[in-house]
């Protein structure tokens, strides 16, 4: 009740019309600046936070929650419509939302996309507001062990993405772990397959290599078979708004990847990749229809959007019940909270209540403001996908090669990028799948570093592994969901 | 073109009202107009939040009307190092540096090295933390010291990367504390984040990290921090140095600014002037205060002579821990 209290006056603070004002203002500016390329979440907020600098706490919290939101939720839209994913959180986004946008259902992946996201932002909102110092506690209880496991674990959703072949399909995932050792290994301070290029060192940018893959590569694809095929329509086919079909058979992966999303978002290393593949893994298991996806499965935007979005807010749990930034953009906004004194810690809620419910609170507005600006916008989105396509494909290119370079203001990327879009045209040519290539790249390094980190620490004793329970039983569900279909498929064909 | 000229023409009239007010002798130096900032890291980083604090106050001051923080992130900073040494510069850039930035630079063997850009000032310190979780049996720095003798690798330590502030003090600690620096089990986390939970859940028995990733779990009382680093205690900071628990050592890290070597003389006297000026404010010092920044001030000839001793020292610990 006393929470409650304490949000209800959150409230009262939060919905001046003043504050509002700059909770909109943060949502449009966050938006527009997610859309760019190569512009993540970490970037957008560090360029919007000083506009902020000088302002009442109250009106500069509101805006933070919707630049936080809003930075959050724009990279789903360039992943749906141009196949090109601003952060590594929208990649998965991008497998089933661009081929949706190709059967004209664009708008329908967008709108899911933004529903969902709402979605998942207020449930998880909610859970930030009754249960962060108890998630928290839990999280603190994954050790090195149990974070490798649950890399398994999500490493798992590759044989969701492996396609029809399996040595093509594992041929990918290989191909993907390979790039993942590029770069200095952590544990040693070694340079591995840097060739002697500095700009190797931190390793291969996940989104270089899906935006390669994705965009560069499936449009050199299309444009080499440009002449001997019959133009796709990829504009608006029918209605704009979501069918009583697409609502039936999104909640329910709004819901789930709600429930992965947050747990794993509060874990201090969970990362925000990982429950979007457990997602799309989730919901291709339990689909009726598993061959759509790939194909453009609503499920398969529905979920990870609502996983991305939930992990987001429970970023926020670790961050502000132990001060414990685990994202870049965690460690921004824990330097903003700094500036109006809010010091994140175990003592924050206790010490500080009106600051910290002020911010839940205007978290919940972010989040229906957010709504509120999209569901409008995607018919203007939309309008993208009707523009001629020689001017399409060369603006996805540009666009993908602008983006490669801001990421890190760096030539390198750009090359790189042209390297893996080659690569990628001929993987197309060879209907090579190249999600597993994606899910190895952003999963082999994650695992290899918790794998070596548990190893260390008990100094050589793989049984680790296995001692531990958490640990056990991520390993058999993983062995599980490997194994199962096998078994089933097998029965199935002996009945 | 109208527009063009009445923006001109605008600029001009403020230019000489500003000029106008300023008193005679800030006129003499002219000042900065634009800075790009580079950031050798990703934005929230150490290096990135030193960036922007500085575009902060000296855009509120108006020491440089337009300062931009740019990030080239990447190999311990030798990316950004040497972008910003390799490439002509179309504007002022200035660079934040510190002390990962130097033991990265041995460390990658990069051939841009900081011999290449122009000290401007020493900014800011931190000190280390040794922690352990509130549970743990080693209560004192000799607690801990005496399990380090008796086993080295049954201790983990929870730190940021190697050749960073926390790999370097481990080491130096080690030596101090004559035990092997290559018999530590140092295990790397990516960032003061990750060593907060890696201790508080448990998982390593030490961690060391900047005092302020710690500071709130310490005053709540589920970590134990058992010395800091630093030369002196930390204000108003119940806890032990080294050298009062019998380690002779001291380490701090830093972060400065330093000039492109390429920069106009004119430019580098006025940014000079502008961080001078800066470091006197006291938004800076309200800047330093919330984020738990001690202030470690240097001037350029200082700040160079300092470099250059600083390289010897992380050089030499790289080498005892087995890194080079």
């Amino acid at each position: 009740m006393e929470t409650f209290n304490a949000l209800m006056h959150g409230f009262s603070v939060a919905t001046t019309m003043g504050n509002l004002g700059w909770c909109f203002l943060g949502v449009v500016l966050s938006t527009a600046i997610g859309v760019l390329p190569g512009i993540g979440p970490a970037l957008t907020v560090a360029l919007l936070l000083p506009v902020t600098y000088g302002m009442e706490p109250a009106s500069a919290f509101i805006m933070f929650a919707g630049i936080y939101y809003g930075a959050m939720y724009g990279g789903s839209t360039t992943s749906i419509l141009l196949n090109t994913p601003g952060e590594s959180a929208s990649i998965v986004t991008a497998l089933d939302g661009h081929a949706m946008a190709r059967q004209g259902r664009g708008a329908q992946a967008l709108a899911t996309a933004a529903i969902g996201s709402f979605v998942a932002g207020t449930i998880a909102t909610i859970a930030l507001t009754f249960v962060a110092p108890l998630m928290v506690k839990l999280a603190l209880l994954f050790g090195p062990a149990d974070y490798f496991a649950l890399m398994v674990l999500a490493l798992t959703t590759v044989t969701a993405v492996l396609g029809n072949s399996l040595s093509r399909g594992l041929a990918s995932l290989l191909f993907g772990l390979a790039l993942g050792l590029v770069g200095i290994d952590l544990q040693t301070g070694q340079a591995r397959f840097t060739l002697g290029i500095p700009e190797l060192l931190d390793g291969i940018d996940v989104v270089v290599v899906a935006v390669g893959l994705f965009a560069v590569g499936e449009t050199l694809f299309t444009l080499a078979r440009h002449r001997y095929e019959t133009e796709e329509i990829y504009a608006l086919k029918g209605s704009k708004w979501m069918s009583r079909e697409d609502w039936r058979r999104s909640w329910k992966p709004w819901l789930r990847g709600t429930a992965l999303g947050f747990p794993i978002g509060a874990l201090p290393a969970g990362g925000s990749e990982i429950p979007t593949f457990l997602s799309y893994l989730t919901e291709k298991r339990l689909s009726k229809n598993p061959e759509e996806f790939g194909k453009g499965a609503i499920e398969a935007v529905a979920g990870p959007e609502a996983a991305n979005n939930a992990s987001a807010a429970g970023v926020l749990a670790p961050l502000l019940a132990l001060g414990l930034p685990t994202s870049a953009t965690a460690a921004i906004m824990l330097a903003a909270f700094q500036q109006y004194g809010i010091q994140p810690g175990p003592t924050l809620f206790d010490k500080q209540p009106e600051l910290v419910w002020g911010l839940i609170a205007s978290l919940y507005i972010g989040n229906l403001m957010l709504l509120i600006l999209n569901l409008p916008l995607v018919g203007v989105w939309v309008k993208v996908l009707t523009v001629p396509r020689p001017w399409l494909y060369a603006g996805i290119l540009l666009f993908a090669t602008m983006g490669a370079y801001t990421l890190n203001n760096n030539i390198t990327d750009v090359v790189l990028l042209w390297i893996i879009g080659i690569i990628g045209f001929g993987m197309r040519c060879f209907s090579v799948p190249v999600a597993p290539c994606i899910v190895g790249l952003i999963l082999g390094p994650l695992a290899e570093q918790q794998f070596r980190r548990a190893l260390t620490i008990s100094q050589g004793d793989a049984t680790v592994f296995l001692t531990q329970p958490l640990s056990l039983s991520l390993l058999i569900i993983a062995a599980l969901l490997v194994i199962l279909p096998f078994i089933l498929r097998r029965r199935r064909s002996a009945a | 073109m109208t527009d063009l000229t009445r923006r001109a023409f605008g600029v001009l009239l403020a230019g000489t009202a500003a000029a106008a007010m300023i008193p005679a002798s800030a006129r003499a130096e002219a000042m900065l107009s634009s800075l790009e900032l580079l950031a050798p890291s990703s934005p929230g980083s150490g290096y990135d939040q030193l960036a922007r604090a500085v575009q902060g106050v000296l855009q509120s001051k108006g020491l440089v009307s337009a300062v931009e923080v740019v990030n080239v992130a990447g190999g311990g900073g030798t990316v950004g190092l040497a972008q910003f040494v390799t490439t002509r510069p179309r504007k002022p850039t200035a660079l934040i540096v510190g002390f990962a930035l130097v033991g990265g630079v041995l460390s990658t063997q990069s051939a841009v090295t900081l011999k290449d850009v122009t000290p401007i000032a020493r900014l800011m310190g931190d000190v280390d933390a040794i922690v352990v979780p509130a549970s743990s049996d080693i209560k004192t720095l000799a607690d801990l010291v005496a399990k380090l003798k008796e086993n080295p690798g049954a201790v983990s330590w929870a730190g940021g990367s190697i050749g960073g502030v926390d790999h370097v003090t481990a080491g130096l600690f080690a030596k101090a504390a004559g035990v092997d620096p290559t018999a530590i089990n140092y295990v790397v986390h990516a960032g003061g984040g990750e060593v907060l939970a890696s201790v508080l859940g448990g998982h390593a028995t030490v961690g060391i990290s900047g005092y302020e990733e710690f500071r709130a779990q310490v005053d709540s009382g589920d970590l134990r921090a058992l010395a800091v680093s630093g030369e002196t205690r930390i204000e108003g900071v119940d806890v032990p140095t080294f050298k009062e628990s019998g380690i002779d050592l001291a380490v701090q890290n830093w972060r400065g600014i330093v000039a492109n070597p390429r920069m106009k003389d004119a430019d580098r006297d006025a940014l000079t002037a502008a961080i001078a000026e800066m470091v006197k404010s006291p938004e800076w010092a309200e800047a330093l205060k919330t984020r738990g920044w001690i202030d470690s001030y240097q001037p350029a000839d200082e700040f160079g002579a300092f470099l250059t001793e600083e390289t010897t020292r992380i050089g030499q610990a790289l080498k005892d821990a087995g890194v080079l």
